[in-house]
């Protein structure tokens, strides 16, 4: 099926098999390769990506219901020479070791904070919650959404 | 990890919708949130042959008041829309205090009132929230449309009273009655996890704080939600008590459910937690209806 849709400001148009999932999508035929591909079934968040500007589930979407969509992934929100605030908060903070689940966390985070940018421990740890990571322990990952909260406003 | 293939179509309307039920039925499923059916395709536990997105129905999610059906909602009402909605929070509180509970942020983004319901997962919040503030459901097919009674929709272990072309499209929520008062809670051991046990009550007293009519409804303890009909029979003409919650809790714990054993929680576990959150959840019921 042929779709159409704007990913990070540039439009696409490609054909695809209905039983594509998103994640696939973003990363094989677009060559996106930020958006990590975890458990496949919802629960790890590493796939998480914005749809119209809401955090949602790459790998359980198929890339068939987002045309005429937008989305942003992990590449649109900033690059090595120009990091996001949330993204400098999470270095500052070392708030991650092997990486994998970052950009999951990243863009998790990115609508949370523009919601909430004055969020409580409570908040961050509930907003978090969808998004597994086995390295850090979360500790520092929380301190750089404070740090990133404060230097967003 | 990866899907079977499918047909997929997408009705820009509900009549073709329907027409699409119409002609593949058994074969199809809907694809509304899709946070329950994608994963179980990912996983091949569902191999549909057909899907029917209806995510192009715009007019499936509207959530309003009517002045004699109570609060009407869209079935593709999605939980984030749940959440932030005034009327919800306003006019079905029992509602707005559980959807924080359901899954996690990305996924309250996708899911929806409707699918949550057809899906009907014995461990999931919406249905027992649903049968007990006594909704119903209105479900159409080509020939026509019908209203059925929450307490006759759900028929067991991901059951449900819909026939094969059917497509849920709203469901309704009476009003509260006077002097009204709710609660939810559950056990999980993750924010956001399924919860090992679960309870809703809804509840409204009389002038002299004796409960008129009142309902607990448990989720997790077994194939469908189960309404715990003895200890919401207890709560009649009742003024509230450390004694009547006992006996409540007890009752509800011990008699209106048989849950099972897992790897979550064994059977003993979850008939402890459906009593501590029975006696837990009626206290907070009570101290609304009687504020």
């Amino acid at each position: 099926m042929k779709i159409s849709l704007t990913v990070n400001g540039q439009k696409y148009e490609r054909d695809v098999e209905p039983r594509m999932l998103l994640s696939d999508f973003l990363r094989h035929d677009l060559e996106l390769t930020g958006t990590h591909v975890g458990c496949e079934h919802g629960v790890c968040g590493a796939c998480t990506v914005l749809l119209n500007g809401e955090a949602v589930r790459a790998c359980i979407i198929f890339a068939v219901q987002v045309d005429g969509e937008e989305l942003t992934t992990v590449e649109g929100i900033g690059n090595v020479d120009n990091l996001h605030p949330i993204q400098e908060a999470f270095r500052e903070k070392h708030a991650l070791q092997c990486g994998f689940c970052t950009p999951g966390f990243l863009m998790t985070l990115v609508p949370f904070l523009k919601e909430n940018p004055d969020p409580s421990e409570h908040e961050i740890r509930e907003a978090l919650s969808g998004n597994l990571c086995r390295c850090t322990g979360y500790q520092n990952i929380v301190d750089a959404v404070k740090l990133a909260a404060k230097s967003l406003t | 990890m990866k899907p079977c293939t499918f047909e997929y179509y997408k009705p820009s309307s509900m009549e073709e919708a329907l027409d699409l039920m119409h002609q593949y039925g058994g074969e199809a499923k809907i694809l509304a949130g899709g946070q329950s059916l994608v994963p179980a395709m990912n996983f091949r536990l569902a191999t549909p042959g057909i899907l029917i997105d209806i995510n192009g129905l715009q007019d499936l999610s509207y959530i309003k008041e009517h002045r004699k059906h109570g609060v009407l909602i869209g079935a593709m009402a999605r939980y984030s829309e749940l959440e932030k909605s005034d009327v919800v929070a306003k006019k079905c509180p029992l509602l707005h205090e559980t959807i924080p509970y359901i899954a996690h942020p990305q996924i309250r983004n996708r899911g929806t009132m409707g699918g949550s319901l057809v899906h009907a997962d014995p461990a999931a919040e919406l249905p027992a929230v649903m049968l007990a503030l006594d909704a119903s459901l209105r479900l159409r097919n080509k020939d026509g449309e019908r209203v059925v009674a929450i307490t006759d929709f759900f028929t067991g272990m991901f059951g449900t009273a819909m026939k094969e072309d059917e497509i849920l499209t709203e469901v309704a929520i009476p009003h509260m009655p006077k002097r009204y008062g709710f609660a939810f809670d559950e056990v999980s051991r993750r924010h956001g996890d399924y919860a090992m046990v679960g309870v809703a009550v809804s509840l409204n007293v009389d002038r002299k704080g004796r409960c008129e009519k009142g309902k607990i409804v448990f989720f997790s303890v077994g194939d469908a939600p189960v309404f715990a009909e003895k200890a919401s029979q207890l709560l009649d003409k009742q003024n509230v008590s450390e004694e009547l919650l006992e006996n409540i809790a007890n009752v509800a714990s011990s008699e209106d459910i048989e849950p099972g054993s897992d790897i979550h929680a064994s059977a003993d576990y979850r008939r402890h937690l459906a009593k501590v959150l029975t006696k837990k959840t009626l206290k907070r019921a009570f101290d609304k209806a009687l504020a």
